[in-house]
């Protein structure tokens, strides 16, 4: 079939095909685009005729995937043109080169709205459908209206009709608010008695929307659906053209009962028992037959069925007859069957009593475990995992477990994750469950996450009749000729701890033990070793009497990794060797770790963190988060030698370091001592639910919990004479202190506040810099945080706290800035409404054990969203008479103001934005300016200004802000004011006496405010 | 809700995209790239669904072009696998017996067509009836257009403005 006429479309079509390769096919589109380009700059040769079929080369040329970043404003402009046929183009290029969030799509909101607006009808259809598929949030707000119109109105014809519900239907999920629903509710109930099934099946759409945000407002439309489903299953008066393979238009019977799916229940009995009746034919009645599009178009239809059935709860008669169907369709050759019945069956489970029949077909679903096709695997997968419970958890964990040898990678993880679960949660007995999770990391070691194995640990220790258990398994890997070193890593952990439970047993010895791990440790990785180390040390520590054999060889090796280049790996090191040499002492030191608190499993609430990112709405998966889970808890029964557990993780673990502010004395000396003994869990104690793990030791005082006794001690251990001088040595208040800001942080802000770029913080070990970019109501500040240090900062932090009127998002802040690096955040901002509030950076780093906390106001201020504009006095008087008094315009006399002269004041106007514009005011001791606002809720907003001064005294001065918004004009005049009033550098050259502000801000106040971040927390919010 | 409609050749060549959802260009590159190395390698009797970061891709082949449709995850998989079919049945009428080229040297008409099928991700009409005759009326408006241009008063027009 020839194009019609478009004979250069064709011809470049053709060079393109014939091509010989990839380089020969650049050069002709880029001669092509160059092409374009030349004729697109001097457009007026351009006929129209040309300019379409150029943009058809650019969406070609753009389909093949090269670049194409020009010539959008061409194809824009060709949807003003008058006649159809370049219209035509100009709206279908638009829509498939641009995205919603295009900048030139809102150049033409207004000719669409015209053509959707006017009369010509194929006009409308051009731009319903192109607001449908694109339109974004600034088309919802100014079509709306219009097209709600259009879906009404007795005069369209179904054609536009059709087309502008489901215009109406992006517009809605652009922004709901634009359908208002009180009087909706009863249009759309009118809506579904339409006959014509094309604006029928549109607004089904347009109605499941709407329902799905909010069913009550539409309790009206639900016996309208049931009616047009008994329409259609009966196939009463339904046109030939709108059945399909001789089913009634399926895509309608699925969308109408979608729709029922969003109200809760059906009450009225009558309505009900019509619903069941349709239900019940559609269950009964879908055959397979021999036409594949015939039997996908009618199990579209029964699947949804069943989705409805599901939802009403009906009697169990009725789902067992469902499930009875799935049984079957899982067992079917046809694929697509195969893998709805194991997805629909998976959704069953969520009705109660039905998981009984379910189990009877587990033999079929293991089959389908080993189908050859993915995505049905993972249906299974998924369905195995719903139904594991703990009558048949051994034999699906089993089956999970040799399927994982030979499970494609994509899928390991999922599925060691998902047996790792299964194990926890259903566990017959816990020697089992240690069974399983060593042979998941034996079989697929790189897919089990660390996660998995802290939680073996941390049952092994909670339960004492499990450790001889765990550690003679644990034992028997080691013997396996190549073993992963996830496996490594727990068996040297449960070794350690529980090595010596063994002792009796063959090949069990200490120095046995010692002698297989360490024949580990050439292959492992550095996050390995530290493990070994504790390990040895662990084994040191139960050989009773000492070996000096085995004793020589581990303090050899402490010797040797005492200059290792990793910090962790030579800590360890050291203090193990130092410990190690306190003789029997060392029993108490390296005791055995106390039990874990009781706590979730990470792995389950990794799981469902999970589901709730991807839950929708829809009812089913609201009841699967009522699903009760009955996951082992870890026990802690008998605290550990009868001391309290908590003071000893306390020890090691320093809580004291996140909050260095409201610390007691002795707590600083506390973690002093701990510091320069240097046993630090180097992970700040919420970050990682399992980090007890990763502390080295536990170090045990004696029984009695003496914080002092504790302290001597240790103390003694170190050589430090005792903690009284050790606490003396540093001057207490040294932690808090220590870091202090470089430079005013307030005069930093203000200076920000004027211009786009500088430092916003400075203390001796970051500076945090900050430069910005502002559009209209949008802006982007990049943060640059700067280590000085030759060492690195860790636990940065940063947080935003955002004011109601700023939407801001920062980008991922790395939690570690290496020595003297800078890295940059990126920070979205956009501005909402006016206000003065101002967001705060609460950011915090850890040098050293110094944790350092600031608040800082960042920049993104009332004029950051101005733009200056000039204004000729045509224009500016008839505006400033128009808005002719509260609350739009606004008068003050301020006081208190900073002397400056005229020139000075201007400056200062122009750097906050506000754009002086000279003459307009005849007297010269009067200014005047102008500039526009921009938010995201508004249209840009024309802000006038006007000071008069009074030369006499130059403390005060008359102020006039006008503009269209009431808000505005208030929050304008306040930010203007205290521009003029709070200047910080004001103290410094300005040698006059305080006057009296009525400011709630002077300085003075600002700067008590600025040394306690909490007060200025609240005095800014 | 259908968050894109791609057709893509056997060859990994791009004939046809069309997004309701907004991806950017970078983000639309990777889609193609991505979902074509999945799709186009899976085998011949396996079922037309592709799991894919939290969606689901409905595809069918047909002879050399793959047709496929992104959905979300609690979507009803059958009812768009049909929407394809209608879509490719419609093609097959308007160009009689549709074939590749086709659609390589009249992609514009295969966008005309598609945006009477569907409108923001969703099926706005199911008769290809209907559909047919909008198109051809679409057709006829365009010739109209163009002999009006031709006419001898038209050049005349231009010749002296």
């Amino acid at each position: 079939m020839a194009l019609s006429g478009m004979r250069g479309l064709s011809v470049f079509i053709s060079d393109v095909r014939n091509c010989q390769n990839k380089e020969q096919e650049r050069l002709r589109v880029d001669k092509e685009l160059g092409n374009i380009r030349t004729r697109f700059k001097n457009e007026k040769g351009l006929s129209p005729y040309e300019k379409k079929k150029y943009v058809w080369k650019m969406l070609y040329i753009y389909m093949l995937g090269y670049d194409v970043d020009f010539g959008h404003m061409e194809a824009v402009s060709l949807i003003s043109a008058p006649k159809y046929p370049e219209k035509q183009v100009g709206y279908i290029v638009t829509s498939s080169l641009l995205n919603e969030n295009h900048d030139f799509l809102r150049l033409a909101i207004n000719t669409v709205r015209n053509d959707i607006i006017g009369r010509n009808e194929t006009f409308q259809c051009l731009a319903l459908t192109m607001v449908g598929n694109i339109g974004g949030r600034d088309f919802s707000e100014s079509l709306a209206p219009d097209v709600q119109k259009l879906l009404i109105s007795s005069s369209c014809r179904p054609l536009v009709r059709k087309k502008a519900a489901l215009c109406l239907l992006r517009l809605f999920r652009k922004n709901p608010d634009v359908v208002n629903v009180d009087g909706w509710a009863d249009r759309m109930a009118q809506l579904l008695d339409e006959r014509d099934l094309g604006v029928l099946t549109s607004s089904m759409s347009l109605l499941v929307s709407l329902v799905s945000n909010n069913h009550e407002a539409y309790w009206s439309c639900l016996p309208k659906c049931v009616k047009t489903l008994e329409r259609l299953a009966r196939n009463q008066d339904i046109p030939q053209e709108y059945t399909y393979y001789g089913i009634p238009s399926p895509w309608l019977q699925v969308k109408t009962m979608r729709a029922l799916q969003y109200f809760p229940t059906i009450e009225d009995p009558n309505t009900r028992r019509s619903l069941f009746e349709v239900l019940q034919r559609i269950l009964m009645g879908t055959d397979v037959v021999k036409n594949v599009n015939k039997n996908n178009a009618s199990h579209a239809v029964l699947f949804e069925a069943l989705a409805l059935v599901m939802h009403l709860d009906a009697e169990k008669e009725m789902m067992s007859q469902c499930v009875a169907l799935l049984g079957k369709f899982i067992a079917v050759r046809e694929p697509n069957i195969r893998y709805l019945g194991l997805e629909n069956m998976t959704r069953m489970l969520l009705v109660t009593d039905v998981q009984d029949i379910i189990k009877r077909h587990q033999a079929q679903i293991i089959t389908s475990l080993k189908d050859p096709d993915i995505s049905i695997r993972r249906r299974a997968l998924d369905l195995l995992y719903g139904m594991c419970d703990v009558t048949n958890a051994k034999d699906i964990v089993e089956e999970l477990l040799q399927y994982l040898s030979t499970a494609e990678f994509a899928m390991r993880e999922e599925l060691s994750l998902k047996a790792a679960i299964l194990a926890e949660k259903f566990a017959p007995d816990l020697s089992w469950y240690v069974d399983v999770i060593l042979q998941l990391i034996d079989k697929a070691g790189d897919f089990v996450s660390d996660d998995i194995w802290f939680r073996v640990v941390q049952f092994v220790t909670n339960n004492e009749d499990l450790q001889p258990y765990a550690a003679a398994k644990a034992r028997d890997y080691l013997d396996k000729p190549a073993i992963h070193e996830t496996m490594v890593k727990v068996s040297a952990y449960l070794l350690g701890e529980f090595g010596h439970l063994l002792a009796r047993r063959p090949g069990c010895s200490p120095k046995e033990l010692f002698s297989i791990l360490h024949e580990k440790l050439p292959t492992v990785s550095l996050s390995t070793i530290p493990i070994l180390l504790s390990t040895y040390a662990k084994i040191l520590m139960h050989t009773q009497p000492p070996d000096p054999e085995l004793q020589n060889q581990i303090w050899g090796i402490f010797n040797k990794y005492e200059s290792c280049i990793d910090a962790e790996i030579q800590q360890r090191a050291v203090e193990y060797f130092v410990l190690s040499r306190k003789g029997a002492a060392l029993v108490d030191i390296l005791a055995e770790m106390p039990k874990f608190p009781e706590r979730q499993s990470a792995l389950i609430k990794k799981a469902e963190d999970t589901e709730v990112d991807t839950a929708e709405q829809s009812a089913i998966k609201l009841r699967a988060q009522q699903q009760t889970s009955s996951a082992l808890v870890v026990t802690d029964q008998h605290p550990a030698n009868g001391t309290p557990p908590s003071t000893q993780l306390g020890l090691v673990k320093m809580p004291s370091m996140s909050s260095n502010v409201d610390q007691s004395l002795a707590e600083q000396g506390l973690s002093h001592e701990n510091g320069t003994l240097s046993i630090v869990d180097p992970q700040p104690p919420s970050a990682d639910l399992l980090g007890d793990l990763l502390a080295p030791l536990a170090i045990e005082g004696p029984p009695s919990s003496d914080v002092q006794s504790q302290q001597n001690i240790v103390s003694g251990l170190e050589d430090v004479p005792n903690a009284v001088e050790a606490t003396a040595i540093v001057p207490v208040g040294e932690q808090t202190n220590s870091v202090q800001p470089i430079g005013n942080i307030a005069e930093r802000f203000h200076a920000l506040c004027l211009k786009d770029s500088g430092i916003l913080y400075e203390d001796p070990h970051i500076q945090i810099g900050i430069k910005g970019e502002w559009r209209a109501h949008q802006g982007r500040l990049v943060l640059f945080l700067g280590n000085k240090n030759t060492s690195p900062l860790v636990s940065v932090q940063a947080i935003i706290l955002p004011p109601s009127h700023l939407k801001m998002e920062l980008s991922l802040v790395p939690e570690t800035i290496p020595p003297r690096a800078q890295v940059q955040c990126p920070l979205e901002v956009m501005n909402l409404r006016p206000s003065r509030d101002v967001a705060v950076l609460d950011f915090s780093y850890k040098f050293g054990n110094n944790m350092v906390n600031v608040k800082l106001r960042l920049p993104a201020v009332l004029n950051k969203f101005l733009q200056p504009i000039p204004v000729s006095a045509e224009e500016f008087f008839p505006q400033w008479r128009s808005l002719s008094g509260p609350p739009l315009k606004l008068q003050e006399v301020v006081r208190g103001v900073r002397p400056m002269p005229l020139v000075d004041m201007a400056n200062l106007f122009n750097s906050l934005r506000l754009m002086v514009c000279p003459g307009l005011d005849p007297n010269p001791n009067n200014l005047v300016a102008s500039t526009t606002f921009y938010s995201e809720s508004t249209q840009p907003m024309l802000c006038l200004v006007r000071i008069e001064t009074d030369p006499a005294d130059r403390t005060q001065l008359r102020m006039t802000v006008a503009s269209g918004d009431p808000t505005l004009t208030f929050e304008l005049k306040e930010f203007v004011k205290e521009q003029l009033v709070s200047i910080p550098t004001v103290a410094s050259y300005a040698p006059m006496p305080a006057p009296p502000v009525p400011q709630p801000t002077t300085p003075a106040a600002a700067a008590a405010a600025l040394t306690d971040p909490g007060a200025m927390l609240a005095g800014l919010l | 809700m259908i968050h894109f409609v791609l057709l893509i050749s056997r060859q990994g060549k791009v004939r046809l995209t069309k997004w309701y959802s907004p991806y950017t260009q970078k983000e639309r590159t990777k889609v193609l790239r991505e979902l074509s190395g999945v799709i186009l390698t899976r085998g011949p009797k396996l079922c037309n669904f592709v799991e894919w970061r939290g969606y689901k891709v409905v595809y069918k082949r047909y002879a050399s072009l793959y047709f496929c449709m992104c959905i979300d995850e609690e979507d009803n998989e059958l009812e768009i696998l049909e929407i394809i079919h209608h879509y490719v049945e419609i093609l097959d009428r308007y160009f009689g017996s549709v074939c590749e080229l086709d659609l390589i040297f009249n992609f514009h008409k295969a966008y005309y067509i598609l945006d009477e099928l569907l409108i923001a991700g969703e099926l706005q009409e199911s008769s290809k009836k209907t559909v047919a005759r909008l198109i051809a009326a679409q057709d006829s408006l365009v010739e109209a257009a163009k002999e009006q241009r031709s006419s001898i008063s038209n050049i005349i027009a231009q010749a002296t403005k």
